[in-house]
């Protein structure tokens, strides 16, 4: 039955343009704030067609990736120093319990009155979410060790550094990257409402500018950047994931069948 | 373990960090970083004299209706969707792309199509929450037992009674997987939306308090929106755990096994 995924997926493509064409011409829609596909499309190639717009695409880029390094080198740091210690986690547990769910929009009103509308007060929110999606991640990998493992590291009296380095570390590198992996679409999320409502410079700052000036099929094109955006940044994510866990079972295994 | 060294083990951090943050502000004279005791003093000011029923309680309002519509469609459409191959071979890459389009990006979007009333906010939470919780069901779906799906077509099990019993049933920690991480988008999204554009909200008072320099009182607002987020991580652990009780024994079961 069907046929192959891919021209099933080609077809599921075609259709939903067509309906986003086709539903503002009948008048399902409002065309006016909802404009046919062939309009977007051509808004989108003026857009590619201004410098302004590859500048604030790179200043988009470049918050996310140094929010991302920034809590992504900070989690594992203080993840795997957590981790290793059981004392440590006994006592940082409930306040790391507490502090992961408070929701980092709140904190755009102290990262405005701190750098204004400047790109640091971007940066803290996106640092601010994806930490706590890499740390719990880590402390989750770290006490994944198996116990057989860890009571024969001990044994032949591995130093604390080569206990890190061969028994934690290759335990909790597969949840360190589906951290990675959550953290960088959330890293975009926040990079991107960052800009939106504090107007630190990037995409989401062009998004706001075209919604002020009622430019509807502007406002629509960015929207489809941030979309491709977003699916460029879940397949890097996974290409590194593959990369880097290559030796891993849940990889070979893929790659076999 | 005896219950007085577990609560200091739940506490002693907590307590810590309290205590640092009162007295390193004790005497703190930055505009932007009033005493801790000043900013606790005016909690009860700003939030408990009406404003719980005129910002908090609608607030909270909007994230239910948001968050409950994106339930019954995220796991109607996903139900419907995981059980067909080909409908999920189509679907799959726009599903994709509409799930990497940040949320935010489409407050200004639903504000053209819905105004700026309660209906956008529900809106923006529906259509943020919706993703995680339909990808989430499809995968579930899609990982039910064949063997158990053809007992139960082989017993002539009504429709009604396997979608209940067999499916929904097996899915259903895929299912509460999604809609655990649902719950924080569609918290951020609440104080998004209420920033861009609301008359009332917490999100909509605590930008203003930070506007109008009223900075104890915008900390409190950011207190209070992590201390909400904190809450619904909890109320959404007990429910869970009510509802996927079984799921957990077993799972802790077989560890042991």
């Amino acid at each position: 039955m069907g046929g192959s995924p891919a021209v099933l997926g080609g077809l599921g493509v075609l259709g939903f343009l067509a309906i986003l064409e086709v539903v503002p011409r009948i008048g399902l829609v409002d065309a006016r704030f909802f404009p046919p596909f062939s309009e977007m499309a051509v808004a989108l190639g003026e857009q590619l067609g201004t410098a302004g717009f590859w500048t604030d695409l790179l200043a988009t880029l470049r918050g996310w990736f140094l929010g991302l390094a920034i809590a992504a080198g900070a989690a594992v740091l203080i993840g795997i120093a957590i981790g290793s210690s059981t004392l440590l986690r006994t006592y940082t547990a409930s306040t790391i319990e507490f502090l992961r769910p408070i929701p980092s929009v709140a904190l755009i009103p102290l990262a405005v009155l701190l750098y204004g509308t400047g790109m640091e007060a971007t940066l803290l929110l996106v640092v601010y979410a994806s930490f706590w999606q890499m740390l719990v991640q880590v402390l989750y990998g770290a006490q994944d060790v198996d116990p057989v493992t860890r009571d024969t590291a001990r044994s032949f009296r591995f130093s604390t550094w080569r206990r890190i380095r061969s028994v934690l570390w290759p335990t909790a590198l597969p949840y360190v990257i589906t951290g990675f992996r959550l953290a960088a679409s959330v890293a975009l999320v926040l990079e991107v409402s960052g800009e939106l409502i504090i107007g630190s410079p990037g995409i989401g700052n062009r998004l706001a500018a075209a919604q002020t000036a009622g430019a509807v099929d502007t406002l629509y094109a960015l929207v489809i950047v941030t979309g491709v955006l977003g699916v460029l940044v879940n397949l890097l994510a996974r290409f590194t994931e593959r990369r880097v866990l290559r030796w891993h079972p849940s990889q070979r295994q893929e790659a076999t069948s | 373990m005896t219950a007085l060294s577990r609560a200091a083990q739940v506490l002693a951090l907590p307590v810590l960090l309290v205590l640092a943050w009162w007295f390193a502000t004790a005497n703190s004279t930055s505009f932007y970083w009033p005493p801790l005791s000043e900013i606790l003093g005016s909690v009860h000011g700003t939030w408990f004299e009406g404003r719980l029923t005129t910002d908090v309680l609608p607030s909270l309002g909007r994230l239910l209706a948001g968050y409950a519509v994106a339930v019954v469609l995220g796991v109607g459409l996903g139900v419907l969707a995981g059980s067909s191959r080909t409908f999920r071979a189509i679907a799959e890459p726009p599903l994709e792309f509409l799930r990497a389009i940040p949320p935010p990006v489409l407050v200004p979007i639903l504000i053209l199509l819905a105004g700026v009333g309660d209906q956008m906010k529900i809106l923006v939470i529906a259509t943020g929450c919706l993703w995680p919780i339909l990808l989430n069901t499809i995968e579930g779906v899609r990982a039910v037992d064949p063997v158990l799906r053809d007992a139960a077509a082989a017993y002539r099990l009504s429709l009604p009674t396997r979608v209940r019993t067999v499916i929904l049933r097996g899915a259903s920690p895929q299912i509460a997987a999604g809609c655990r991480q649902a719950l924080s988008i569609g918290l951020i999204l609440m104080v998004i939306s209420e920033m861009f554009a609301a008359t009332n909200g917490l999100g909509f008072t605590t930008i203003q308090f930070q506007r109008s320099f009223a900075i104890p009182e915008m900390w409190s607002g950011i207190i209070l929106l992590g201390v909400i987020g904190v809450l619904l991580a909890l109320v959404f652990r007990l429910v869970e755990g009510w509802l996927l009780g079984w799921y957990h024994a077993l799972r802790a079961a077989e560890r042991k096994g």
